[in-house]
């Protein structure tokens, strides 16, 4: 369709596409989906105009959909940048997006240190008393042993702080024409995201706080498993920009999809330092440490 | 602009024949129903499924209104437990407590749904989507594909929030009943059931929806102006529009955390909002105002550009003080994030935390004056046609300014300690929202169908509509200031005696209000029936922004020649 009669601009006039439809279709699945799931788990009946809903599966049917789409979405996209559509314009266009995607998630991750800070910065307020019986008026919360964030937490922001090296040295190799300098770095910034997350994933099982009934296990599981889930996504991501490089994608002109998985790892990377820093090292501080 | 005046003439002779053929144009193949409308990638068809989605949503929030009045015309229960036995089965007693219920559930949905699914995407979804890319002189929307997403996940939004009314939500009732704040613990404790897990999942997807939206339009205004327009040369719609988008980007995600926290306190053991362990039900109220206060300027901003290219075209002059008029806007965007608390007056803020938000929430009076009193300098002088974008505008100003003065007195916090949560909270939002933002609404659209449609619509029923309207919102609203300065509380199915006179008037004011949709919808179903053919540019030398060098409606892919603003 780009090539209408009379057109005159760089701009990218896309064809319609099936995905976005059914992806929304995907998405109602999983949220209806989902209620079903937690209403299961919580072995409570999910009744819609007579029909038990409750139920394992539905929520799974929706997640393949959704992700089905992304991944047809993004194929397609990589296709038309295959095909030359990608000019300067949408390229900068391509930028704008997911520079504004990133601040979307920076906004996100504020409400989850401001529950943090909410309840670290003012664990003893006078008019809120059910909480100070909880907490005893201190943070950490009476009676909480915390991870020392000197062992497996530091390991695992040095683990991060180097794969943000490695990816570096992916781009860089990518500038200069690298291909197996890019391949070598994308592999070990994955293999680095893998490690970190399987090093989170023990520090969970082996947590000397619950996630359940307190604002402690609340605060420190939901910011630093969101963070984990975002690693999560990241890594695949980068997983991507490996499978493209082996098979050729990328020049040093023309490489935005590696770019953008650049920036996100490093949006991943420093919400890390800001948990490190805030909820490891400060919030932490003074209390018992557990040693497991 | 010469040369691209002659090519938009160009596009007017190609469509000669009129409204139908616009859609084949520039393709290789006509697109089916299907692909056209369900997987599109135009920017005006994705507008025109938002404002058709608008105006369904909007007839279901405003039909809940109306049986709200109906139950409140007179003191005493008069048809919710009836409702309730009809939809829920319920009988006898349970039959009263299920209405009361009910009643509270209509609030709620007529909330969310006003908000989200009828304000929004008439203003953002609709005339922004169909406008913005014509304005600044571009051939679609920075990314058309994911335009659609944005449109099409609010369908699903909208079902899960429909569903919600129907599944259990208090032990022996059904639906949110919450109100559109849902503050916990009414939303967590108080309400187990599955209910309030699909009103939270419709705003996780209706919010994902906007953040698209919003990302797209900050990288379409950004990006795709036109050749020699300058930020300080653009429209001033297309200034409200990226202001609001900067709004919805950075505010939504702090909104999808809270309830996210809410989500989890209900189904997985946290305790983010549970005191008893460690957790602050006051929490929640700061992450969702921090989302709330700026959505309500999401509402209105639009409007706001809307109202400035209605006042000028129709007084025939440039709108007064431009400069001006879009740093009020960007002023009160920013301000707008700082003032959050003061919906939380009462909830034992310290004094000096109140003092702050008192004083943060007065200031953004002073960009709202500018804002009013340009639009009226505007008109000043100028050469001003009484068409019906005209008067809708003008009677937008009117109320607006009711509505802003009912909120500078609402700012004290000394003050809201007796008006908090009473009908003076709700005559306020109605006049800045119902009467405002919906007054803003139908200006753009009786000042843009001609535009949209090419069919001119008649403007005896379009003025017909307006009194009829103008009439039964205030009927409705104005006297709910007495009511709530009175001591009447929000969101209660019943009230004492005293309270029954305004509350009848205002009740009759909903009907007329109610009438005046009917005659929107008879304006609408004559001008497709008459087919009067509006012309390029039915306002005159007033309307000089690009969309009125275009044919009406305009060609599929405008501006393939990209216009030069001099």
């Amino acid at each position: 369709m780009a090539d209408a009669h009379n057109r005159q601009h760089d701009y990218h006039i896309i064809d319609p596409s099936p995905w976005p439809f059914l992806a929304s279709v995907g998405a109602f699945v999983m949220a209806l989906g989902g209620v079903s799931y937690m209403r299961y788990l919580a072995g409570q009946p999910f009744e819609l105009f007579g029909v038990n809903l409750a139920n394992p599966w539905v929520f799974f049917i929706g997640l393949v959909l959704v992700l089905y789409t992304m991944f047809a979405w993004w194929a397609d996209t990589i296709k038309e940048a295959h095909e030359g559509h990608h000019t300067r314009v949408v390229s900068l266009h391509l930028r704008y997006g997911m520079i504004m995607f990133i601040a979307s998630e920076v906004m996100f991750f504020v409400a989850w240190f401001w529950a943090f800070f909410d309840a670290s910065l003012f664990p003893g307020e006078a008019i809120q008393a059910a909480r100070t019986t909880f907490t005893g008026g201190t943070w950490p919360p009476k009676g909480i042993e915390v991870l020392d964030p000197w062992h497996l937490p530091l390991y695992n922001t040095v683990i991060l702080l180097l794969s943000g090296t490695t990816v570096t040295w992916a781009h860089h190799a990518l500038l200069h024409g690298d291909r197996k300098g890019l391949i070598n770095g994308l592999t070990l910034t994955v293999l680095l995201g893998v490690l970190f997350t399987f090093v989170q994933g023990y520090e969970y099982a082996h947590a000397p706080f619950a996630f359940k009934n307190s604002i402690y296990g609340a605060t420190f599981f939901l910011a630093t498993g969101f963070h984990g889930f975002h690693v999560l996504v990241g890594t695949i991501f980068l997983l991507v920009c490996l499978f493209r490089a082996l098979k050729g994608d990328f020049t040093p002109k023309q490489h935005f999809g590696f770019e953008a998985a650049a920036w996100y790892w490093h949006f991943v990377d420093v919400v890390w330092l800001f948990l490190f820093f805030s909820i490891y090292i400060w919030g932490g501080w003074g209390a018992p440490i557990a040693h497991g | 602009m010469a040369s691209n005046h002659d090519h938009a003439h160009d596009h007017a002779h190609d469509h000669a024949g009129g409204h139908d053929s616009h859609a084949a144009h520039d393709h290789h193949h006509t697109p089916g129903f299907f692909t056209r409308w369900f997987f599109s990638t135009n920017h005006k068809d994705i507008g025109t499924l938002y404002l058709i989605f608008a105006i369904m949503a909007g007839v279901v929030g405003g039909a809940l209104s109306v049986v709200m009045r109906m139950e409140l015309q007179e003191p005493g229960i008069q048809i919710f437990h009836g409702l309730a036995s009809m939809v829920y089965g319920f009988e006898g007693d349970a039959a009263i407590d299920g209405g009361k219920q009910m009643y509270n559930v209509f609030t709620t949905a007529h909330a969310l749904i006003m908000i989200f699914f009828m304000v929004m995407p008439a203003l953002i979804g609709g005339f922004a989507n169909w406008m913005i890319p014509i304005m600044i002189g571009a051939p679609d929307m920075a990314f058309p594909r994911m335009n659609n997403i944005s449109f099409w996940l609010i369908v699903p939004a909208f079902i899960l929030l429909i569903l919600s009314m129907f599944a259990q939500g208090p032990a022996g009732g059904y639906g949110v009943g919450g109100g559109w704040t849902m503050y916990p613990p009414l939303a967590t404790s108080g309400t187990p059931g599955p209910a309030v897990d699909l009103a939270i999942l419709a705003l996780h997807v209706a919010g994902a929806s906007s953040i698209l939206g919003a990302i797209n339009f900050i990288t379409t205004i950004m990006n795709m102006r036109a050749p020699g327009m300058t930020l300080h040369k653009m429209p001033l719609f297309a200034w409200s529009v990226l202001i609001t988008a900067f709004l919805l980007l950075l505010s939504l995600p702090v909104l999808a955390g809270g309830i996210t926290m809410l989500l989890t306190d209900r189904n997985f053991g946290t305790s983010f909002f549970a005191p008893e362990n460690g957790g602050d039900p006051i929490l929640f109220q700061h992450l969702f105002w921090f989302f709330g206060h700026p959505e309500v300027y999401i509402l209105i901003l639009p409007g706001f550009g809307i109202i400035s290219h209605i006042i000028s075209t129709f007084s025939k002059k440039p709108v007064f003080g431009y400069l001006g008029m879009a740093y009020a806007m960007v002023a009160i965007g920013a301000v707008g994030f700082i003032v959050w608390a003061h919906h939380m007056y009462t909830v034992g803020l310290s004094l000096n935390t109140q003092r702050y938000f008192l004083f943060a929430t007065m200031v953004i009076a002073v960009p709202t004056g500018v804002k009013i009193f340009s639009w009226i300098a505007t008109m000043w002088g100028g050469s001003i046609s009484f068409r019906t974008p005209m008067i809708w505008a003008i009677g937008f100003i009117f109320l607006f300014t009711v509505g802003g003065v009912t909120g500078v007195q609402l700012a004290n916090a000394g003050l809201d300690r007796a008006m908090h949560d009473t009908y003076y909270v709700v005559a306020h939002f109605h006049y800045v929202l119902s009467l405002g933002a919906v007054f803003a609404i139908f200006a753009a659209w009786y000042y843009w169908f001609p535009k949209m449609t090419g069919y001119m619509y008649n403007e005896t029923l379009g003025n017909l509509h307006f009194f009829i309207m103008f009439i039964g919102v205030n009927m409705v609203f104005f006297p709910q200031h007495f009511l709530g300065l009175a001591g009447m509380p929000r969101r209660y199915i019943d009230y004492p005696d005293a309270f029954a006179g305004w509350n009848y008037v205002s009740s009759v004011g909903s009907y007329i209000s109610a009438f005046g949709v009917l005659v929107f919808f008879v304006c609408v179903i004559e001008a497709f029936m008459k087919k009067r053919v509006a012309g390029d540019n039915p306002w005159g030398v007033g309307a000089d922004t690009l969309e009125w060098q275009l044919s009406s409606p305009p060609p599929t892919h405008q501006w393939e020649q990209l216009p030069r603003i001099k």
